[in-house]
């Protein structure tokens, strides 16, 4: 195969994107100024259950400029069934509508909406204005109420209960050593840098622009459109840019519901963003209580794996998410019993959150393998390879692919593993005792159908564009690159649009499907346009191109050209100059990719990663820093390896942070997250980071998809906080198992 | 937030005029923690006064040796003015063990003494508070108190005041010049933030009106050997859950003199006069500061989320003054920061 300078797939291309990020020009949902624009704020629940008894507005209404006050008592009729508020990834039950009656909920439940000619007007008018409730005891404590723990249902949402397999009372009887412990990590809440806002803007007759801070404009629009009754033109939402996402805005907000209300009843443009206070008012990383208990036989092999948990979720909706199924997969063994229950509790539903499920999942398993290796006397590297998995038993189906085992090797080789000694605290550095922990994790590779439309016009430019999104993942730069290889272009040459719903059908962005769903259409999108370019070349009575078929030509240096004589060539620009239109145009087909997803699958599909820690405690004061991390990845093909890097780094600053200090802290007397800014609510800063060295495996995958990329959104952060905590326990001893691992538990 | 009128003083006498002249008022310095409590409607001053053109920025030597530190120089110019740096280092460590460097550049050395609680509850207008709102209760106590005192508390609010500077000016036995409707005066540092007792709503002896202009500080630095230890839930910007303002005059390995302050644990930084008192003779060893630190701690009392604080002050207590007697201060967070600027 020949080389070409547009080989752009592989490369560490810079973000496309980033210019205009660093210089503030990209525009993110709170910033579209429109003119006569009005402000509304939000007035949230001071309790978690009850009633509103009376709502005096009167007052609030006196003071110049405020407009109007929205509430359950002035809100027009609506969309009656739950089905008009289900958007894509609402789970069952039945969705919580915001104004819809005096029913309190959960804490923080928008209450009303205050709209006023300035943003400051409409804060200080929601302050003042009185509302009276009726509170009613409320219940949000997970372990008071596992008793009433159940299975959920499978619904229609696409939620499959654990598998078990084989006996698992037989496989820990067989076994020579065991462990069984509980697990616990508390509820999460995504908090992008970006708070939750909408800009609608009226452009008369019901006809607005709605700029929404979504990971999915079709969701969106689809969800305002069953609620108002209005047309797909109507309701146009734009999404160019997102100040992330991490599964929040998977979901519309209710921001959105109140944008859109008080747009359409004032026939204005109105804009509603959220405070960070209110960033812990819906969706979170549900708090989930695990089990796990292991059993392995005198070579180490695992002969049972038992794994249960028990998670929250709110009054109205089974949120479901995959916590346990990961432990049937990631091990080999044959006696494998797996549960999972939710709890309904007086909180608003949890939401997907950067690797949904896996992610509290891999910290109870992962500990736990730490755990069983110790008390079967083995590494804990040497524990996982004598249990690798070389066949799916849990789908009965081969691997596409898993290069788990280089992850392992090329991870433990740049940490250095082998210089470790087993024996907790038996590794000094100074006075600080070192730790060295490890975990490893296992993340679909999914693909979706997603339509792309790629358009050449007359200056050569290529356009491509798909109504997907860019959370700050690298979605506009690895596009970019993969359309500019597949037409032999410049990467100026190309430009990637998202963000809109007047663009092809996209699916949101989320469970790191986006490089291989959108990804992959773009390849088909460029390689249609092709056939049409050719097809021009043809018309124009081009001698060389006469016969040619699609698989005689290529696209390079802007041209299309004859494989076997590249001087044989005509410049792309020329061809749409030809063709007398201002642009020659192909959109993909997502029928076979429709058909696919009906089908059984034949392999199981999924990314792996391995990850090695190092940790030096304090001995007297306790302090932990993560001084050292490898984070070994199989993901399939890397598009872009510096956006891939990031992707990682990303992950194990989060996974770092659900080790050591993050979680909602609520004060189950009021049920109510208690440390609700970002000056408590702790993620890491730049001095607690560290080394991260991130290694890509290489993977080559000829089934996953053509592309053969995997994703890595979120495969990078598995396994982390586990490895953090098995850090600690090398270090001093001391098993946590209950995340995070704040100072106070180790003392 | 509610709307407020703004007074910009170019004097003392004004500033103190304009607060008398209304209902309501409040100075204003770097505004970082006013405008956030204002922004909570924790705080809802009608009319601000702005002392950034008071002229009050200077920081100057004094005629005794000591350093005058205007109350308006920020926290970040005051940790970096090379008098400080010098004769004051242990302040020089606490400002920096605080906020951020973008906070630092706004925070005034006044308004340090000034800020409010850190307590959840304190900013959460949802939830009963004594502090906030007298009479209405304590609602950490029982709840969620991990960020609470141990020492000094009253069953009517257990508060701390989240300071780190000041940990370092009560240790250096700083005194406050303030400005007020009756003239001017002094307070000793020790007097100034008080204790919650039965009125939690008062974080300090300051009466109402009065300005605080400068602070200053005695000749006395312990330059030689000194240590700020702060112990958080992560390497920076966080608020102390324990620090520990620890300063000594050595003869050899005998303590001549020292001062020993805390942070994190009570409504006020927190000295013990009979706690240094028993360092005074005493060899510079570990088991003394065992000891002290036993002495200090005797007194504490836990809330259940905060109880770990017993220990772990008792823990930074022995650490403190081993690294004020060894000044081998690379360890741990100290290290782990300055290896990552
Ligand atoms: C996210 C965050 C993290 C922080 N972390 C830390 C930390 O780790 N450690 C730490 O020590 N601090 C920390 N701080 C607090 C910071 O140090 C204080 O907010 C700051 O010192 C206050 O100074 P200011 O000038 O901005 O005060 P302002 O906000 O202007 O005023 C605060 C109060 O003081 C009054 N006031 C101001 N000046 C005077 C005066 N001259 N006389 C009388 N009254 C006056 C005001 O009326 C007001 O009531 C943090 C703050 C934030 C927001
Ligand atoms: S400790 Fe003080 S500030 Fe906190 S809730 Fe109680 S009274 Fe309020």
């Amino acid at each position: 195969m020949s080389h070409h300078t547009t080989d752009y797939i592989g490369k560490p291309t810079n973000r496309v994107d980033g210019p205009a990020k660093v210089a503030g020009t990209a525009k993110y949902a709170a910033e579209f100024n429109v003119p006569n624009l009005l402000y509304g704020y939000v007035v949230s629940s001071p309790i978690a259950k009850g009633k509103i008894t009376k709502i005096d507005a009167a007052p609030v209404l006196a003071l110049p400029g405020v407009h109007q006050v929205f509430s359950h008592e002035n809100v027009p009729s609506l969309a009656w069934l739950d089905r008009s508020y289900k958007d894509d990834v609402a789970p069952g039950g039945s969705p919580f509508r915001p104004l819809h009656d005096a029913e309190i909920k959960f804490s923080l439940q928008p209450v009303a909406l205050v709209v006023a000619d300035t943003f400051e007007l409409a804060r200080y008018a929601a302050s003042i204005l009185h509302i009276e409730y009726e509170e009613v005891a409320h219940e949000t404590e997970l372990a008071k109420h596992l008793d009433e723990a159940y299975e959920p249902g499978r619904g229609k949402t696409g939620y499959k209960p654990p598998k078990s397999r084989g006996n698992f009372g037989k496989g820990w009887k067989e076994g020579v050593a065991h462990m069984e412990a509980q697990y616990s990590h508390h509820a999460q809440h995504h908090n992008p840098m970006e708070m939750f806002a909408s800009t609608v803007e009226w452009l008369g007759d019901k006809n607005l622009n709605i700029y929404d801070k979504t990971q999915g404009a079709f969701n969106s629009q689809q969800y305002v459109m069953k609620i108002f009754g209005l047309s797909k033109d109507q309701a146009r939402v734009i999404s160019k840019y997102t100040g992330g996402g991490f599964g929040s805005g998977l979901r519309p907000q209710y921001q959105l519901f109140l944008a859109v209300l008080a747009s359409l009843e004032l026939q204005r443009s109105v804009r509603v963003s959220l405070t960070r206070e209110q960033m812990f008012s819906f969706g979170h990383r549900p708090e989930t209580l695990q089990h796990v208990a292991l059993a392995t036989a005198a070579d180490g092999s695992l002969t049972g794996i038992n794994h249960v948990a028990v998670a929250e979720t709110s009054q109205f909706e089974d949120f479901t998410e995959n916590v346990v199924g990961w432990s049937g997969t990631l091990y080999d063994c044959q006696n494998v019993e797996l549960g999972y229950r939710l709890s309904k509790l007086d909180v608003f539903s949890p939401l997907d959150m950067r690797a949904p499920g896996a992610a509290s999942g891999s910290i109870a398993l992962e500990i736990a393998m730490d755990e069983m290796a110790y008390a079967a006397g083995l590494d804990p590297l040497e524990f996982r390879i004598r249990n690798y998995s070389d066949f799916d038993q849990a789908q009965n189906l081969p691997y596409s692919s898993k290069a788990l085992r280089k992850c392992y090797a090329e991870g433990a080789a740049k940490f250095g593993w082998e210089k470790r000694t087993a024996e907790p605290g038996s590794m000094k550095d100074g006075n600080l005792l070192v730790g060295w922990g490890m975990g490893g994790g296992i993340w679909d590779a999914s693909k979706m159908p997603a339509t792309v439309k790629a358009s050449l016009d007359a200056d050569g430019h290529l356009t491509v564009s798909s109504g997907t999104n860019d959370i700050g993942t690298g979605t506009y730069t690895i596009m970019t690159q993969i359309a500019a290889q597949s037409m032999g272009l410049p990467l100026e040459a190309v430009t990637f649009v998202l963000g809109d719903t007047t663009l092809p059908q996209s699916p949101l962005q989320g469970g790191s499907w986006t490089a291989a769903s959108v990804g992959n259409s773009v390849v088909e999108a460029c390689s249609k346009l092709g056939e049409a370019l050719l097809k021009q070349a043809q018309q124009m009575d081009h001698p060389a191109f006469k016969d040619a078929k699609i698989e005689d030509v290529e696209f390079a240096n802007g041209q299309l050209r004859l494989r076997a004589d590249d001087t044989q060539a005509v410049v792309l620009r020329d061809l749409v100059q030809a063709s007398g239109e201002p642009k020659i145009e192909a959109e993909n087909s997502t029928v076979l990719a429709k058909l696919e997803m009906l089908k059984p699958p034949k392999y199981s599909m999924h990314a792996h990663n391995a990850v090695f820690v190092e940790v030096k405690v304090d001995p007297e004061l306790m302090t932990v820093h993560v001084t050292r991390v490898v984070n070994a990845v199989a993901a399939g093909r890397i598009l872009n390896p510096k956006t891939a890097r990031s992707q990682v780094l990303g992950s194990v600053v989060w996974g770092i942070s659900s080790a050591l200090m993050e979680e909602s802290v609520m004060d189950h007397r009021f049920g109510r997250y208690m440390n609700h800014n970002y000056a408590e609510y702790h993620v890491p800063v730049n001095a607690d980071i560290h080394d991260i060295d991130v290694v890509f495996v290489s993977e080559e995958d000829d089934k996953v998809n053509p592309l053969g990329v995997k994703g890595l959104g979120e495969v990078g952060l598995l396994g982390v906080a586990a490895a953090v905590a098995n850090a600690i326990y090398h270090a001093t001893g001391k098993r946590v198992r209950d995340l995070p691992v704040t100072i106070d538990k180790l003392l | 937030m509610n709307s407020f009128t703004f007074t910009q003083a170019t004097a003392v006498a004004d500033a103190v005029q304009a607060n008398a002249a209304h209902d309501d008022a409040a100075y204003i310095g770097g505004g970082t923690n006013l405008i956030d409590l204002m922004k909570e409607n924790v705080a809802r001053p009608t009319h601000l006064i702005g002392l950034k053109k008071l002229g009050l920025d200077a920081i100057e030597n004094l005629p005794d040796g000591g350093l005058r530190l205007g109350a308006l120089a920020t926290n970040a110019d005051t940790a970096w003015h090379p008098e400080v740096e010098k004769r004051y280092p242990l302040l020089n460590q606490a400002i920096l063990a605080g906020a951020s460097p973008q906070l630092r550049n706004m925070a005034t050395d006044g308004g340090n003494l000034m800020q409010r609680t850190r307590c959840y509850y304190f900013y959460d207008l949802a939830t009963p508070c004594n502090k906030r709102e007298p009479g209405s209760g304590c609602s950490a106590i029982g709840g969620y108190n991990r960020v609470c005192g141990i020492l000094g508390t009253s069953d009517q609010c257990i508060a701390t005041h989240p300071s780190d500077m000041c940990v370092a000016l009560a240790a250096l036995d700083t005194t406050v010049r303030v400005s007020g409707p009756n003239g001017e005066r002094t307070i000793k540092f020790e007097d100034f933030h008080r204790l919650p007792g039965d009125q939690p709503e008062r974080d300090n002896t300051l009466e109402p009106g009065e300005l605080i202009t400068g602070l200053d500080l005695p000749a006395k630095g312990f330059e030689k050997n000194f240590s700020y230890l702060k112990l958080r839930d992560r390497t920076s910007y966080a608020f102390a859950l324990v620090s520990v303002a620890a300063a000594l005059e050595l003869d050899g390995d005998t303590i001549k003199d020292a001062r020993l302050a805390l942070g994190g644990v009570a409504h006020k930084p927190w000295r013990d006069k009979e706690a240094e008192a028993m360092l005074v003779g005493q060899p510079a060893t570990a088991d003394t500061f065992r000891r002290v630190a036993a002495k200090v701690l005797a007194p504490a009392k836990g809330y259940g989320a905060n109880t770990f604080k017993i220990e772990l002050a008792k823990r930074a207590i022995v650490r403190a003054l081993k690294q004020a007697t060894e000044m081998n201060q690379l360890v741990d967070t100290d290290a782990f920061q300055n290896s990552n600027p």
